[in-house]
């Protein structure tokens, strides 16, 4: 077996002296939007087979998707879908090899942010 | 002796032995969500708070019960794929094996449900507009 020969690479940086920068937050970000999202998920499918289930069984889904802890969760869930959304296109533009500078990855940044949060408020009012 | 280069180690399939299907099937699906996700957020939203006659109405009618299916079902595979590379990055060994194979079975049991109650609230509302 020929040796496998591995390369020197940095090591990763460390967590407790890293310091905080805007695209290592927004990144980790699409990370806990995207699998928090089951959630919300979870409670609109239970919500959807209640609907399908019965009257009674309904009512009772009902009044909690309803309820200030649903609209809780909706509202959050709305939050992390429009910030994973935003992520997403930011991904997409990435893997085109386009704006990977920290300048304009920053700007991106700063947009999926001010973005995800304009969205939610506009989803809260129309929807 | 063979001298294994950074190149020889990445051609084919490289350590993943899938090359980039993962990546690619993430890529995908992200296009298809992000053409699904504002349309599916109007229908589920305002169907949402309306009383059952309401929200069986709506979701009896072809195009938001094929969306909603649709959504569900390209979303829940994006989502067990994802959870997939969060899992490979935190977890080892049989941990690591239990919990892809969770993520993926969540996935597909609420595909299930979805797709289950989207046929039943089509029948349901089918024999509601029969009775009147």
């Amino acid at each position: 077996m020929a040796e496998v020969k591995r390369v020197e690479r940095p090591l990763s940086p460390h967590l407790q002296i890293y310091r905080p920068q805007l695209t290592s937050f927004t990144s980790i970000l699409t990370r806990i939007t995207g699998n928090a999202l089951i959630v919300g998920v979870l409670l609109a499918v239970w919500w959807l087979l209640a609907a399908a289930t019965s009257p009674a069984y309904f009512e009772l889904a009902n009044a909690v998707a309803t309820s200030w802890f649903g609209d809780l969760i909706f509202t959050l869930s709305a939050w992390a879908l429009w910030y994973h959304y935003l992520a997403g296109l930011r991904h997409l533009y990435f893997d085109a090899g386009k704006g990977l500078d920290i300048e304009t990855a920053e700007k991106l940044g700063m947009g999926m942010i001010v973005g995800s949060v304009v969205l939610t408020i506009i989803t809260l009012i129309l929807v | 002796m063979r001298y294994l280069t950074a190149r020889k180690r990445a051609e084919g399939k490289g350590a993943s032995h899938t090359g980039t299907e993962h990546h690619w099937f993430m890529t995908v699906t992200s296009v298809a969500l992000a053409f699904l996700i504002p349309v599916f957020v109007i229908v589920f939203g305002r169907a949402l708070g309306q009383p059952a006659e309401g929200v069986i109405a709506t979701f009896s009618h072809p195009f938001p019960a094929i969306l909603t299916a649709l959504t569900v079902f390209v979303g829940m595979r994006h989502f067990a794929k994802g959870a997939q590379m969060m899992i490979e990055d935190y977890a080892q060994g049989s941990t690591r094996k239990a919990l892809i194979i969770l993520a993926s079975s969540i996935s597909y049991i609420v595909i299930a449900v979805a797709l289950y109650a989207l046929a039943k609230l089509t029948m349901v509302g089918f024999l509601f507009e029969a009775m009147h």
